[in-house]
């Protein structure tokens, strides 16, 4: 064991650990950073978007195409839900959480009746590769380039079309971007829809790694939780730097305490962050920034 | 004596609703017919009469917290959880005599107490508001319940008590009251019965004691807008942490009393299905009305337990629906608007007699 393996090895948990927040977080932090509203059900959309892919690679689609499948039935799962639902609460943040949670048990148990207790996965893609003593997974390798990947199309997607540009004038000022035309309705269900997808992204992309279980979704929801509350409201600034400062926590108290302490780690360090932090990492950029 | 007097006088006021003879009269009854109640049935259904008078306290501990001073928490099985392990952790190392058991219950609900004082302070004294504190005190509750369900190991104890990762902590012996010659021991029906009624009545009275005094008066202005609060002069982050911490006492009450009725407590009781369960008791019952959240508990707790005998796997399905259709229609609560309509009807008809 030389000193290049074991710096290669941390990369490699870091990797992991970033990919896994910033893809748990971003349909979180989407949907936070428009509208303020927090979607307790999102683990079960990550949860949709992982059954969806499963049943499409049973029918016999490849793992890309059902993993699109994934996402596109979320997402069209979120237009019902901001119809059905959030579209009602938009001026009562407290509710929406309380009103997405009962939504989650809707879903989880009504997964639990119709699919039963388990659903067969999918046999994780392209093997290993060896470094040093260790194997590693090509398709964690995968996951780390499509989190960036997210963000680089997110990026694109808000600063570069339409969409985004009405998107982000509806965030600053709704009555003004009403006032001038633009649909905010139809801006907010097409972010919900956004954010939606994204999580079914997530769960597709994870569908490969993890056993299928209803309550799959309570896996991802504390890190995605974590990633929002420290990143703040914005996507750039806040979820991908604070998806870096925690997937380094994660990963070093994982490596010397085990899986469990990486997760205290995380929540101990959202608890001192806050209290230092309060309106996140993206709140103190832009505060430095005026 | 007229300090006395005037605490009493605080019983109603403008927090809480049920005011004149009419309501305490009916209170009266009420309290009749549950001390009364014994006598006419058998031990078991007395005993899953407990069992659903011990959730009542957290609904409150979540009516003052969430209800009154609007800041919601999803923490409070966490509460539920610390201080229903303490109590088994206390109780199995040091038994039950000499009174012991109470002692136990005080010591649980002040370490669940003490936790909320040191995790509120980095809340709101970090101005954790809205939605935040809600994913917060999630987060921490679900870690809460990792943690203790990998304890499976013979090194995860606590003295003589193994901690039993999922599996949970059994066998603690239920409260007991020392008394000359024989220890009353509370078992799970007609004793510890009377002990949980005498309980809940108490914090029910002491509670709309102190929401209609002038902390209560506080917290409810803090709930209606925190700059004016703050403009003031009351230092809103104080008033908040006092709330979190007696609304913890309260949940960590409950779990003492779940730990000693059934004599076990497990990591699951304090997972998202359970956290959800108080948020819904609450939510259609009226959050911000004690005497709301006690009845819409008590109806809601009977009807999901009579889902669950005929329906089972639809209970919690229908319980998601039930709070997603309140939320959207009577974000108030239907018990606390039906009392509403019942209140203005009385009045239209003691003005008409009048």
């Amino acid at each position: 064991m030389d000193i290049a393996t074991h710096v290669f090895s941390a990369l490699y948990q870091f990797g992991d650990a970033f990919a896994f927040l910033v893809l748990s977080a971003c349909g979180l932090a989407v949907i936070f950073g428009m509208m303020g509203v927090i979607n307790l059900a999102h683990g079960e959309f990550i949860m949709c978007g992982a059954y969806v892919t499963a049943a499409a690679v049973h029918a016999g689609l490849p793992l890309p195409l059902g993993i699109l499948a994934g996402t596109v039935v979320s997402a069209l799962v979120g237009v019902l839900v901001e119809l059905a639902v959030i579209r009602h609460l938009y001026d009562r943040p407290l509710d929406t959480i309380v009103a997405t949670w009962g939504l989650s048990l809707i879903a989880t148990q009504g997964t639990l009746i119709m699919v039963g207790s388990t659903m067969a996965g999918v046999g994780t893609p392209f093997g290993s590769f060896q470094v040093g003593d260790y194997s590693y997974s090509i398709y964690r390798l995968v996951l780390f380039c499509a989190a960036l990947g997210v963000l680089a199309a997110l990026y694109a997607l808000f600063n570069w079309t339409r969409f985004g540009v009405l998107a982000r004038a509806t965030i600053q000022v709704p009555h003004m971007a009403a006032a001038l035309g633009v649909d905010t309705r139809l801006i907010y269900s097409l972010t919900f829809a956004c954010g939606a997808g994204l999580a079914g992204l997530a769960g597709g992309l994870y569908a490969p790694t993890m056993t299928l279980v209803p309550t799959m979704g309570a896996t991802f929801i504390m890190e995605a939780f974590v990633t929002v509350v420290i990143g703040g409201a914005d996507v750039f600034l806040g979820t991908a730097p604070a998806g870096g400062v925690l997937a380094v926590v994660k990963s070093v108290m994982t490596s010397w305490q085990g899986q469990l302490f990486g997760q205290i780690g995380l929540l101990v360090a959202v608890i001192i962050v806050v209290r230092v932090l309060p309106k996140g990492i993206s709140g103190f950029v832009l505060r430095e920034r005026t | 004596m007229t300090g006395l007097f005037s605490l009493f006088r605080r019983l109603e006021g403008p927090q809480t609703v049920g005011r004149g003879p009419g309501f305490w009269s009916l209170f009266a009854f009420v309290l009749a017919v549950a001390l009364a109640y014994p006598l006419f049935s058998d031990g078991y259904t007395v005993g899953n009469t407990v069992y659903f008078l011990v959730w009542v306290f957290i609904a409150l501990s979540l009516c003052v917290i969430w209800g009154y001073g609007g800041s919601l928490s999803f923490g409070q099985t966490a509460f539920f959880g610390i201080a229903g392990y303490g109590y088994g952790v206390l109780t199995l190392n040091f038994g039950s005599g000499y009174g012991f058991t109470l002692l136990a219950l005080v010591i649980a609900v002040a370490i669940a107490a003490l936790f909320a004082v040191l995790l509120g302070y980095f809340m709101f004294f970090g101005r954790i508001a809205g939605v935040f504190l809600g994913i917060v005190t999630l987060a921490v509750t679900l870690m809460l319940e990792r943690f203790m369900a990998q304890t499976a190991g013979p090194e995860w104890h606590i003295g003589t008590a193994r901690l039993n990762g999922f599996n949970g902590m059994s066998a603690m012996p239920p409260l007991t009251i020392p008394w000359p010659g024989e220890p009353i021991v509370l078992f799970a029906d007609v004793g510890l019965y009377y002990f949980v009624l005498g309980l809940l009545v108490f914090v029910y009275l002491a509670l709309r004691i102190l929401m209609n005094s002038s902390f209560g008066n506080v917290i409810v202005a803090i709930r209606e807008n925190p700059e004016r609060a703050e403009m003031l002069g009351y230092d809103i982050r104080r008033y908040q942490l006092i709330t979190f911490v007696v609304g913890a006492a309260l949940a960590g009450l409950s779990g003492v009393l779940y730990t000693a009725w059934g004599q076990y407590i497990t990591p699951s009781s304090m997972g998202m299905t359970a956290a959800a369960l108080p948020l819904i008791w609450v939510a259609v019952g009226g959050r911000s009305d004690l005497t709301s959240t006690v009845v819409g508990t008590l109806v809601v707790l009977a009807a999901f337990q009579a889902l669950t005998i005929y329906g089972s796997q639809y209970a919690l399905v229908f319980m998601g629906v039930l709070l997603v259709l309140t939320v959207l229609i009577a974000p108030n609560g239907l018990v606390l608007g039906a009392m509403n309509w019942i209140g203005r009807l009385a009045a239209r008809f003691t003005q008409r007699a009048g």
